[in-house]
This record gives C-alpha cells, structure tokens and sequence, in this order.
C-alpha cells in the first residue's frame, strides 16, 4: 500500500511542479521542456493503456497522435487562427482517429497480438509518406507553421498594472505564452484524470482480465474482440487529442514532431522506463525521457570533446549516436526491469 | 517392479493447483486407465509425464530411472510415445511423412509396417494423401500407428474415442487389445465402457487429486464405487 | 471454384494482377518492363521475408529486428564490391563473377553471424514472450541501424555493379535490365533450393512438422530449438543476401534502407501467411507486381496500394492467403 503511494506522490510531484513551472523555471526552453513532458505523460498513458493493460502492441501511436496535429494546422492554416476553426481541426483530427482505429482493431484484433503489430506498423509508415507526398496540404517534410488562436500571442496582455504595461507575478509576465501553458497543462491534466477514472473502472478491470488470460474472459462472456477495439479507439482519440493540443502549443507541425517513427520510439521507452500497467508510471517514465533528451545530448557532447583523443570512443559517444545508447538501455531495461520504475517500486525487492 | 511410478506430482497454474500430490503406479504389461471427469487433471498427468509440462514437482520414474527433469525428446528417446488429444497430426504432410518422422532412422522396419498396415488397413490406402484430409478415426489411427512404428515400452493415449462413431470406437479397442500383448498402455478416457474392457488396472482423478486405485475387474463390479467417483463426477462436470 | 482451385487457386492472383495491370496501362512494352521489373523485386522480396516467416512458424518467435539482416547484408555487400571496384570494371567476366560472388557470399556469411548472435543473444531469453520479444527486437533493431549509421555514415553508399550486369537487352520493343534478369534467376534458384530442401530432405520434413505442431515433433524424439538456431541462420543469412541483392539494384544505398524494407516485408509475410515458403512466394510476388504497376500508374499510391491490398486480403482471409497448416 505504501509503496503505491510513493510512486503516487512521485507522479503528484511532477505534476505539482509542471503546475507551477512557468514561475520556477523561468527560460524559455525550460518552459517548452514543461509543456512537452505534460503532453507526453498524456501520449504515454494513452499508450500504457493499450500495451500495459490491454497487453496490445501498436506502432501507431504516432499516428494517432499525427492526425489531431494535422487537424490543427491544417485547418488554421487553411481557415484562420480563430477557436470555430481549431475545434473543427480537432474534431476533424479525432474523428479521422477514430474511424482508422476501429478499422484497424477490427481487422487485425481478432488474429495474433503479432499480426497487430505488424500491421500497425505498416500502417504508421503508410501515415508518414503520405504526409510527406501530400505536400500541397501537410507541408511535405517541412510541415506547416500558423498561428495559434490569439489569446495565445506573446503580445497578448491577460493582466495589466496600472500604467497599462503586461503585469507581472514573481517575475513572470502575464502574457498569452502564460495562456498558453496553462491551456496545455489543465487539458492534459484533465486528460490524464479522465484515463485514471477508465483504468479504475468496471472496464479497467475487464481489461486486465483480458491481458491475464484471454480465453477465459472471452468464456465468462466478455467479447474479447469488441473490448480491444473499443481501448484501441479511446488511446487513439486521447492520443489525437494530445496532439491537437501539442499543435497548438508549438504553432508548428511536421512529421519530425508527430509522425515519426523516432517519436514512437521514444514513447515505447518512456513506457517501459515508467513501468507498463501504470498510469503512474507513465508520468514519471515520460519525465525522465523530455529531460534526457533535453539534457543528456548536452552531456554526451561535453563526453565526446573529453574523449576526442582516445579511439572510436568520440564516435561512439557523439550526440549523434544518442539513439544507439537509447536503443541499449531499452533492451537492458526489458531484459532485467520489465516492470519499470513503477512496477520495481510497488513490488519491492524479490526477496 | 512397476514400469513407471508417479510419485507426489503437483502442478500449478499461478496461484491454481492443477494436480495435488499425484501417485500412483502403472505396471509392465496390458492397459492402465486413468479415469476421471472434465477438468480432473488427466490430461496434464500425460503432459507432465512427457516433460510438456513447464515446472511439474515430483517424481517420474521409468524403469527406475528418474525422467522428470529430461526434455521431452529424450523421454521420447527413452521408449514413451504420445497420443495427444488432438493427436498431434501433421495435417500438411502426408501419411507416409507422419510415418517417418516417427522412425528414428527414416526408414520403417518391414515387420513392423507389415502389422501396422494390418491393423490400420486404411492408413495403407492412404499412404501418399496429406493427413489433413483424413477422417477423424483415420487420423487417431495414424497418431497410434505413429507411436507403434518403433519399439517402445509406454504408450501414452489421451481420449481416443472422442468424437468418434461406436462402430470405430469398438475397432479401436481392438487394435489396442492388440497393442497391449507388446507394449503397455497408459490410456486416459471417459468412456467407461470402452476403459472397462480394456483396463488391467486403473486410477481415478478428481479435482487434480487421486481418489482411487486398484484393478478394474473389482472397479467395475462395484457399482456403488463408480457412482460414487464416476456418475457424482459426472454429474458435476 | 473448384476449377480456380484446381489451376492454383490463390496463386493464380498475381496472374490476375498482371492482366488487371494489362488492360490499365494499355502499352505492352511498358507493361513487360513493370512485369519484369516486379517479378525480379519480387523474388528479392521474397529473399528478404522467408526467414522471418519461417521463424515465425517454427518457435512462434517474430523478429522486429529482421530487417537489419538485410542493411547489414546491402551494406557489406557494397564494401566488398567497393573493395574489388578494380575487377568489377574489367572485360573478363570471370573477375566479374568473382568479386559477386565474394560480396554475396560476405553478406550472406555476415548476416547468418548476425542471425546466430541475435537468437543466442537477444531472442532466446524470451521465448514464448510475445510482448517482450516485440519490444527486444524492435530495439535490437534500433541499435544495428545506428551501428551501421556509425560504421558507414549517414550519406547514401554508392554500389558498384559487375560489368556484366549493366546495361538492358530488348525483347518485343520493350527494354529489360539485365540486372533485374539476373535478380529474378537468382531468386528462383533460392526458392527451388529451399523447396528442394523442405520437401526432400529429413530436415526439411522436421522443419515442416515443427512449423505445424512444435511439441509433437518433440514428442516424437527430435530438439526442435537444436533445429530452430539453424534456421534462424538460415533466414538471417537469405535475408542479408536479399539485401545484397538489393543493393545492386537499388545502386545507391542509405542506412535508412533496413526501416524501409521492413514494412514491405511485414507486409509481404501478412499477406503470404506465416510459416509457408509457398505463401511468403505469392506475397513477396504480389506485392512487388503492385508496386511497379501502381508506381507506373499513380506514382504517389505506391505503398498506400500494398497497404490496401493487405487490408483487402487480411478481411478476406485474417490468416494470409497460404500460411502453413496450424
């Protein structure tokens, strides 16, 4: 019991601090760093509920999360920067989500876990060239830059002193960039709540049965087939609607930052670094993973200049080589930590 | 001496007990039946005998050797054969390469092939068409035919007669009648009848524990007994 | 149907494919260059998946991390190649035929290496875990792509060809690569000497047992994991040499090259169906035909189409046209 509580509080933690972020951590990228580690704890508890407690493996995650993007840029980029055109972007988005979704689970759910995901990962790789090949709407490789709605413009004044100037509190201007975090950080929050209330419900359960053992749930009279279509559905609208919101954070989308195959990546690791099966866990794991990438590029850097006279250590060691050692550590962590750093917590040491 | 002795076998499905401390003897020689209801643990006795089983605790000896930490080839190797369930057909090889693979040299002894086209006159029509388009006897006749190409000492049989037509079932019984004067046979079955006329000795399973062991002559003619562990059982299943 | 079934039943799809193909692009000569360009595609194709698909059969085991086998193969393949650039360009064809046999002959040893180390290594202490050996896999997969990002840079490797494989020859009008000949007899030879060794060897018929029911074939006496590392190796050392192959018809190669084919290949074992080397035929087949018509027809539909066709097929049959007998 307490165990689960640390691992709680330490999630609590993260979002306490994300809350507060623009007024602790006052340079820009530090804010960016905030914004993107609540949009991913949202993207990698969507995730954890397909892989953690349904025991489903898809590659498309990013795909999901690609076309809520893509429904905002293109609609303001098509449309204008107003709210009527990002709620049609984000319907359109989560719409498009959600219709691709219960293709996909109906048509592969039913064989192999193996079939699913080779099937999805064909489908993601479908999704990417296509939106390179259709440049004329998507921007090709380069992606599409708009605006955001104006609320969110820097020079948008939320409070004003007396001379009429942007207020500030501790030191932060009360600007639209403020908005604009918060816009991000209350909508994930309310995501993840809302993904919290579905694992602890009626169907949460069902769910876990399901991963335990598949046949049995089907014999009891569960519709095995029915429920992971209807997951696969729920993580890929979440998903699409996190990237709805990350579209309107960075006023920029491409396949670099939604798309691709990289990004999935990193979301199989942030999983499995947090701990499959926990909600929890996927905001610790989606933390430490922003931070790393932020941060430790810097460090390998600093090692590769250290090392330059010694032999293929410089080469090894290069920020270039940054997936090769990510790759490593997500087979070690398989290997000896499957349960992640949640899982480890809540179940102690073997004894 | 007993030619293969279960001792204290416990098998568990995480925190379910499959099979409780099993034990029980089969002697050299004729047909040793294991009855008992749906879901008694028969099937997993056979599995775990034949090392299909993952982590089973307790002892298998055969013929005072202890198999049960040896992989299932080399229990194979030993002399044990195995009829499954499902009879393990090779639906996509023919009937002669079922045949052959159950030689360990790939190639049939004369003698042996003779007797086994003369108790199974229809695997020899077959010879040469895929095993999957075999009818459901024919099939458990070439998984029994498999198991008797070789010499062995033992051979494992789970449920032959289900889903099989009477006239068959009794064809059946006496090919393994036959099988019996060479080579024992550990038979796993729910249809009595069909175990009460070929069973030497037996055992009865229930809820993964043995309840009963003797000879079927005294198992069959006491009624109230077989009641009591059979029709009870039956009913519950 | 009795009669489809009698000529081939669903192997005669690619036929159909060639004449749908047929009537659409209205030009014979084009179409036999595509028909050609397709099937020598194809037969590389099915180089590239056989192992995957006979693996997969054999121990349940799906290796996220093919299709670096077969970087690994285009890559040592284009150095060797690069390193006999002197006999490549000469007139006598037996130096030719050297160097590519050398470089065909590394690859396929390197990638059977590779194959040896994944299965001991990396896939073995996870056996009969699907969500983990996905997982494993698809980082073993990573790590290769950046070693070989690492070892030959991220700029595109030129591939050098024999001489005598240049050029093109003209049959009816229209022209064919010499190279894409020499692809397409290269692979068929492949596919008999793997159906040779299936369907008449002691081994092929254990392979073929174990691909159906893996306890039984234990049952019966024999080690199917003894079995399973040797054709690991095998489909490990088919896939590089796919890759190699690959190579020299692709001319210019990029680390990329491994991600890229893996879809096509999951695709092509989806389609075909799993553990059957008749099926991984037909869907490495039908998939390259697909691929040269459409890219012919409507450039940018290419890979949409081979997903489309792979959703039409999988609502048809969810296990693949011909996979193995389970």
């Amino acid at each position: 019991m307490n165990r689960t509580f640390a691992v709680k509080a330490i999630a609590l933690t993260i979002w306490g601090l994300l809350l507060f972020s623009p007024f602790l951590f006052q340079e820009v990228r530090q804010v960016e760093v905030a914004a993107r580690i609540a949009v991913f704890i949202v993207l990698v508890a969507s995730y954890d509920l397909l892989i953690g407690y349904t025991g489903i493996v898809s590659f498309a995650h990013t795909m999901f999360f690609g076309f809520g993007a893509y429904g905002v840029a293109i609609a303001m980029k098509q449309g204008d920067n107003t709210w009527g055109f990002w709620i049609l972007g984000t319907l359109a988005g989560v719409l498009v989500a959600a219709v691709v979704a219960v293709l996909i689970g109906l048509l592969s759910l039913r064989v192999k876990a193996i079939f699913f995901a080779m099937i999805t990962l064909a489908a993601a790789s479908v999704a990417l060239v296509l939106a390179s090949q259709l440049s004329g709407l998507t921007g090709g490789e380069d992606g599409i830059t708009y605006r955001s709605p104006d609320v969110f413009k820097s020079a948008n004044k939320l409070l004003t002193d007396e001379e009429g100037k942007v207020l500030r509190i501790a030191g932060v201007r009360m600007n639209g960039k403020i908005a604009a975090y918060y816009f991000v950080f209350f909508t994930c929050a309310l995501m993840f709540w809302m993904m919290l209330r579905i694992v602890g419900s009626p169907l949460g359960t069902v769910l876990k049965a399901i991963r335990e053992n598949e046949a049995r749930t089907e014999g009891i009279g569960y519709r095995v087939v029915a429920y992971r279509t209807a997951v696969f559905v729920i993580a890929a609208t979440t998903a699409a609607l996190a990237g709805a919101v990350y579209a309107t954070w960075l006023k920029y989308t491409g396949p670099d930052t939604t798309l691709s195959f990289a990004i999935m990546i990193d979301i199989l690791l942030m999983v499995v670094i947090g701990g499959m099966g926990t909600m929890w866990g996927a905001a610790i794991g989606a933390t430490l993973m922003v931070l790393a990438q932020y941060y430790l590029r810097d460090l390998m850097e600093v090692a590769a200049a250290a090392t330059e006279a010694i032999p293929l250590l410089p080469v090894l060691l290069s920020p270039d080589r940054w997936l090769l050692w990510l790759g490593i550590i997500f087979i070690l962590l398989v290997y000896f930590f499957p349960a992640g750093i949640a899982g480890t917590i809540i179940r102690g040491r073997k004894s | 001496m007993s030619l293969l002795q279960i001792k204290n076998m416990d098998v568990s499905i995480g925190q379910y007990s499959v099979l409780h401390e099993v034990t029980f003897d089969v002697p050299e020689g004729g047909v040793f039946v294991l009855l008992g209801r749906n879901g008694a643990g028969k099937t997993t006795t056979l599995r775990s005998i034949m090392g299909l089983w993952d982590r089973p605790i307790g002892s298998v000896t055969f013929r005072g050797e202890d198999i049960s930490a040896l992989h299932t080839s080399d229990i194979a190797k030993k002399g044990i054969a195995f009829v499954p369930e499902n009879m393990g057909i090779f639906g996509g090889l023919t009937v002669a390469e079922n045949m052959v693979l159950a030689t360990t040299s790939g190639k049939f002894d004369q003698t042996r092939l003779t007797r086994v086209y003369e108790l199974f006159p229809a695997l020899e029509q077959f010879w040469d068409k895929q095993a999957w388009s075999l009818s459901g006897g024919q099939k458990q006749m070439l998984a029994v035919a498999r198991a008797i190409i070789e010499p062995r000492d033992l051979i494992l049989i789970d449920e032959p007669t289900k889903g099989l037509a009477p006239s068959i079932i009794s064809a059946m019984g006496e090919s393994f009648r036959e099988i019996s004067e060479t080579t024992t046979i550990l038979l796993v079955e729910q249809n009595f009848a069909f175990a009460k006329s070929l069973g030497r000795d037996m055992a009865v399973l229930d809820d993964g524990k043995v309840v009963h062991t003797g000879s079927m002559a005294d198992f069959a003619a006491d009624t109230a007994l077989q009641d009591r562990l059979l029709s009870l059982s039956m009913e519950a299943s | 149907m009795n009669i489809v079934e009698r000529f081939g039943g669903v192997f005669l799809l690619p036929v159909a494919i060639a004449i749908i193909a047929f009537v659409l692009i209205g030009a014979p000569s084009s179409w036999l260059t595509l028909t050609v360009a397709g099937l020598a595609m194809g037969m590389m194709l099915f180089l590239m998946a056989s192992g995957l698909s006979l693996v997969f059969g054999l121990m349940d085991v799906l290796n996220f991390g093919h299709s670096a086998f077969v970087s690994f193969g285009a890559f040592v393949a284009a150095s060797v190649l690069a390193y006999f650039g002197g006999w490549l360009g000469s007139d006598s064809i037996v130096l030719n035929i050297m160097a590519l046999v050398f470089a065909i002959s590394a690859a396929i040893v390197f990638g059977a290496a590779l194959g040896w180390f994944f299965e001991r290594v990396i896939i073995k202490p996870v056996y009969s875990d699907h969500l983990r050996q996905i997982l494993i896999t698809m980082g073993a997969l990573i790590v290769a792509e950046q070693l070989i990002l690492a070892t030959w840079g991220g700029t595109p490797t030129n591939v050098p060809r024999p001489q005598f494989l240049e050029g093109t020859i003209i049959v009816g009008g229209s022209s064919l690569e010499v190279y894409r000949l020499f692809a397409f007899v290269v692979g068929a030879l492949v596919y008999a000497g793997l159906y040779l060794l299936l369907n008449k060897t002691r081994m092929g018929l254990l392979i073929r047992a174990g691909v159906e029911n893996r306890e039984m074939v234990e049952a019966l006496g024999f080690r199917i994991d003894r079995l399973f590392i040797g054709v690991f190796m095998l489909g490990s050392g088919l896939a590089a040499m796919g890759g190699a192959m690959w190579a020299g018809y692709e001319t210019l190669i990029t680390p990329a090259l491994g991600a890229e084919m893996m879809v096509i290949v999951f695709i092509v074992v989806i389609i075909g169906g799993l553990g059957s080397i008749q099926g991984t035929l037909l869907g490495a087949i039908m998939v390259a035909l697909m691929q040269n018509y459409v890219g012919y027809l409507s450039p940018k539909l290419a890979l949409a189409s081979n997903m489309l066709l792979m959703m039409a097929i999988l609502l048809w049959r969810p296990y693949g046209l011909a996979p193995a007998v389970k």
